[in-house]
């Protein structure tokens, strides 16, 4: 009688001599060659751009006394690029590793709309007058507090009850931030011409909205989340294969999601109430660093993502502002040049 | 060994699992039958601690499932669930490298390595290791699957139905590694099956379960018979006997 035997082979491919078999995240030499080149060339775009926003258009000659002082004036500009780059690329990325969702960010979960209810809110009560009142560091203190204590309550409260649910928690999320839009819209509508045009300036996502004198609370407290986000990268490897599969390998998830949604809130915060709402940026960011990188490991994926981020943020800014004359609003060629390459990437390769 | 000792979960007021008490041996397979809803695969997601129980205790060979910290566990236990959906792009190698993850915490050693080849080749996916897994077809993707828990290096493999979505050759193909893996390797595996008539092949003990409750434990020989799979099962069942065994017929 004919016991049932395996019929395939059972052989192991000849490698070449040298080619260690290994699970690493770059998984052949092709990959990683492809992975070192797009970090060299994401790096050479930053530097260009950095430099490029420094320089061009510098009445003075390089080198001379006044060129660096009107680059060090321009320097803080840079330097808020860099900030909001770091805090939205890997705020994006770990959000939608533990939401395991990639058409989603952080964006949509109320950080934007509370952003645009407080603004609103401070014109709409105190006339012109609130604007001046919605600036300073107490106000941007203030803004961020807000915007983690409102994400802290709406995870703390939808994922530690009996029924934690991850999608129940988005679903909330973005009806909260539906409701913040509305109640601003509707004051809105009661403003003034005048009030409205200058609420406008602010709610558009722009660098000029930022004061050097936020930079000792927003850079720390972005670093410190940002350094928590990567020391964890290890781990958020094991998260992005979904509950179950981190949990058999030893994940405690909850405390992880948990854990990466508050870290998340904060960089989201800091950027938010430093130039406002960037609604597309961070989705954007992700999903090209996806394919950029071609890799699962977020000890990869994040430099890549910051990177792509800054270069995009950079170069929006300095093409509006040596093109268009128009430095202010930046989201708008974010979103035009940004949506544009997004499209081409993902018609391109047919996947996420 | 598994032991389970009055473990209780209730969802509404007509549906609950348990009172369950059981011991399933360490060593060899053992197959969870029964019907559609009984609670097979929630039986087992409660043993691997991918579920909350309300009363009860479970232990793996002596570890309070409850109480046990989940990255202890972790080089215990494994349990693979049916429906396994990555957003990442994976590589099979990749994908099984994970299985270190409790041993190593994701900084792979030599060793580590070692034992992912090995697995790699118990399953015969040599050929594919460095395919994508959305490359792959659904019986290749199953086996890369079961790479993983492999790799894991658990004395306890706990598999919610391996053979789903499987054709005839594929299924029986992952039993015969299943086999293997449970002669060569030591490894005590519980698995969820539908077909009575694998579980009475490859087994080496069969639990059947019903209404949340175990209702029959014991050997092939035991619960191939007439009278207890129909009770199990609700439907007339004949047991013949064919060339490889006993033959559960029932349509």
């Amino acid at each position: 009688m004919a016991e049932t035997t395996i019929t395939a082979p059972r052989t192991t491919p000849k490698l070449r001599a040298g080619n260690r078999r290994s699970s690493g995240p770059l998984p052949s030499k092709k990959v990683g060659k492809r992975y070192w080149i797009v970090l060299s060339i994401l790096i050479v775009l930053s530097l260009g751009f950095g430099f490029g926003l420094l320089a061009w258009d510098n009445p003075m000659p390089p080198g001379s006394r006044g060129f660096w002082l009107i680059a060090q004036m321009r320097a803080s500009n840079v330097l808020v690029m860099l900030v909001v780059a770091f805090c939205q690329a890997i705020a994006t990325v770990s959000f939608q590793t533990v939401t395991n969702n990639r058409i989603i960010t952080p964006s949509i979960m109320g950080f934007e709309s509370l952003y645009v209810a407080v603004q609103t809110a401070a014109v709409f009560l105190l006339g012109a007058a609130g604007v001046v009142a919605i600036q300073g560091v107490g106000q941007f203190v203030l803004q961020v507090l807000i915007m983690v204590a409102l994400s802290v309550a709406l995870y703390g409260w939808l994922l530690s009850g009996k029924y934690g649910n991850i999608q129940i928690m988005l679903l909330v999320g973005i009806i909260i931030g539906a409701g913040l839009g509305s109640v601003s819209t509707f004051m809105q509508r009661l403003l003034s011409p005048s009030e409205f045009d200058v609420l406008t300036a602010r709610l558009f996502g722009s660098v000029a909205n930022a004061d050097p004198s936020y930079f000792p609370i927003a850079i720390p407290l972005c670093l410190l989340a940002g350094t928590g986000l990567i020391l964890n990268a290890r781990r958020l490897n094991v998260v992005s294969l979904g509950k179950e599969t981190s949990i058999n390998l030893g994940i405690n998830h909850r405390r992880e999601v948990m854990k990466t949604l508050l870290l998340v809130s904060i960089l989201m915060a800091v950027s938010t109430a430093l130039i406002g709402p960037m609604t597309f940026l961070g989705f954007l960011v992700a999903t090209l660093a996806y394919q950029l990188a071609d890799t699962y490991d977020h000890r990869y994926i994040f430099p890549v993502a910051v990177l792509t981020g800054f270069v995009i943020l950079s170069g929006a800014y300095f093409i509006m502002k040596n093109l268009f004359y128009a430095q202010g609003v930046v989201s708008i060629i974010i979103e035009v040049i940004g949506g544009t390459v997004f499209l081409i990437f993902i018609l391109r390769k047919g996947r996420l | 060994m598994i032991t389970l000792e009055n473990v209780h979960k209730k969802y509404s007021n007509d549906v609950a699992i348990g009172p369950v008490s059981i011991s399933i041996p360490a060593g060899g397979i053992t197959a969870l039958v029964g019907p559609n809803g009984a609670g097979k695969s929630t039986l087992l997601t409660m043993v691997g601690r991918l579920m909350g129980i309300d009363e009860g205790t479970i232990s793996i060979s002596g570890f309070d499932v409850a109480s046990t910290a989940s990255k202890d566990l972790a080089k215990i236990v494994s349990i693979l669930r049916q429906e396994n959906h990555f957003v990442t792009r994976l590589t099979v190698r990749q994908l099984v490298g994970f299985g270190r993850f409790p041993h190593s915490k994701g900084r792979l050693s030599a060793a580590d390595e070692l034992i992912v080849s090995r697995s790699i080749d118990f399953l015969d996916l040599g050929a594919l290791e460095a395919r994508y897994l959305d490359e792959l077809s659904g019986g290749q993707r199953q086996r890369a699957y079961v790479a993983m828990v492999l790799a894991q290096d658990t004395e306890y493999v706990l598999l919610d139905e391996p053979l789903n979505n499987l054709d005839m050759a594929h299924s029986v193909q992952m039993m015969a590694h299943l086999r293997r893996a449970a002669e060569e390797l030591g490894r005590t595996i519980v698995i969820v099956l539908h077909d009575i008539n694998f579980a009475g092949h490859y087994a080496d003990h069969i639990c059947a379960v019903k209404h949340g409750k175990v209702v029959e434990f014991g050997t092939p020989a035991e619960i191939m018979r007439d009278d207890v799979l129909t009770r199990v099962f609700e439907t007339p069942v004949t047991v013949i006997d064919g060339p490889r065994g006993p033959l559960a017929v029932y349509y």
